[in-house]
């Protein structure tokens, strides 16, 4: 845990914050020209897949005034979320207005989530989609002749698995 | 949000019996990186501990925006007598079979805490502890299995287990110890039912799997009502090691 308080400040629960059931508000056309940058801001533990395809871009509110975008962490103790908070604020800076990204509960990140573009990614990265225990399949030749090794791997979100088909260790993405 | 206002001092000790739980246990089983019994095992403590650090922080980020504070300085800067962590973690992380016997009755008991706030009625809380039961399921299944392998090995394994969960035995439910105010919790619906309840339903779960293990089951606990509040001697060794950077030059930024 960062002892300097932006971690800690996963806070943002705010408490009096208010969500919208959109998931975006201000001027259409600039949230739109928001959302089509933060599609070009990789994930910093996946770098093959964006923030977008990664599916925890929840909310963009774009005005003259600011932007302010809500994610949704993968998991609660992401050590990535501070680089991902600054990789966004970095991206975005080019609208020239204040840029405010806030972490939120208010809907729990699955990994249903994902982009059809970000699952073929993950297994173009050797990286096994999200699966139903029994279903994870090699990214590597498809095999469904698969062991899990350790549900816990690398990073928070990925379990090690092994492949009898073809021999191989991969990783699966974990369900969540 | 009314729940809030009208009992801010029931729900932050609801607050704070959690996160210095998840923050405890986080940092106390922190300490086998690099030294579990097996490589995967290294690896999945310390995932663990980084989830559990992770659950404490944002906890203590909400007790923060309750309490006007802040989360860094709730988790590190009050003394060992102000933490209001079960007994049951006071026990240090010992051998595997203590860790394993440890883990697995928290973790259960977390469960059934979790359920019990999960659908409450202060947003903040109700979200993150759905967040939080997502990847808690991975904890409870990883703690069982073990507890399976090791209760199966004849001998030593299973020595050690029986041991642990005998020396721990009495302190075991004091995760379900009460809390300040807990008749307003539950009359606010932030909890579906007082700790001794939920210790009921907890004691329901945990029991069938350790009688087909012929494992010991938890006696009933001991000074419940100071589960909370009076502390092994031992915790202060842990404090002493958590607090240790922060100690050593108060008020800098890492």
């Amino acid at each position: 845990m960062s002892e300097g308080g932006t971690h800690l400040a996963i806070a943002a629960a705010r408490s009096g914050a208010t969500v919208a059931p959109t998931s975006t508000a201000g001027d259409a056309d600039l949230v739109a020209r928001v959302r089509a940058a933060l599609a070009g801001v990789p994930d910093p533990e996946l770098p093959v897949l964006s923030v977008v395809d990664l599916g925890i871009v929840h909310r963009v509110e774009a005005t003259d005034d600011g932007i302010r975008v809500d994610i949704l962490p993968t998991f609660i103790g992401c050590p990535a979320l501070d680089v991902i908070r600054d990789s966004i604020a970095g991206r975005l800076a080019v609208f020239g207005r204040p840029v405010a990204v806030e972490t939120t509960f208010v809907v729990p990140w699955t990994s249903d989530r994902i982009s059809e573009a970000g699952l073929a990614a993950l297994r173009s990265a050797g990286i096994a989609p999200p699966a139903a225990p029994g279903e994870t399949r090699c990214p590597w030749c498809d095999s469904g002749q698969v062991v899990m090794d350790s549900a816990f791997g690398p990073t928070q979100c990925r379990s090690l698995f092994y492949c009898r088909g073809c021999r191989q260790p991969f990783e699966s993405l974990k369900s969540v | 949000m009314t729940a809030v206002a009208a009992r801010p001092t029931a729900l932050a000790g609801l607050l704070r019996s959690m996160a210095d739980d998840e923050f405890v246990i986080g940092f106390s089983d922190s300490e086998w990186t690099g030294i579990a019994p097996i490589l995967e095992e290294d690896i999945a403590m310390s995932s663990l501990s980084q989830d559990e650090l992770g659950h404490a922080a944002a906890l203590y980020g909400l007790l923060a925006t309750l309490e006007d504070g802040d989360a860094d300085a709730l988790a590190y800067d009050r003394g060992p007598a102000d933490f209001r962590h079960a007994r049951l973690l006071d026990h240090g992380r010992g051998d595997w079979a203590m860790t394993i016997a440890r883990r697995y009755l928290y973790e259960t008991a977390d469960a059934v805490r979790l359920a019990a706030v999960g659908d409450g009625a202060w947003p903040p809380l109700t979200e993150l502890a759905g967040k939080i039961a997502r990847e808690e399921r991975y904890h409870v299944a990883h703690v069982e299995l073990w507890l399976d392998r090791l209760a199966r090995a004849d001998g030593e394994p299973r020595d050690r287990l029986v041991a642990a969960l005998t020396a721990l035995g009495p302190d075991a439910g004091t995760v379900f110890g009460p809390l300040p105010d807990e008749a307003g919790l539950v009359a606010d619906g932030l909890l579906d039912a007082p700790m001794e309840v939920l210790e009921t339903r907890w004691r329901a779960t945990i029991e069938p799997r350790l009688r087909g293990l012929g494992l010991p089951v938890p006696p009933p606990t001991r000074d419940r009502d100071t589960s909370r509040t009076v502390h092994d001697p031992a915790f202060t060794e842990l404090w002493s090691m958590i607090t240790s950077v922060r100690r050593s030059d108060p008020g800098a930024t890492w």
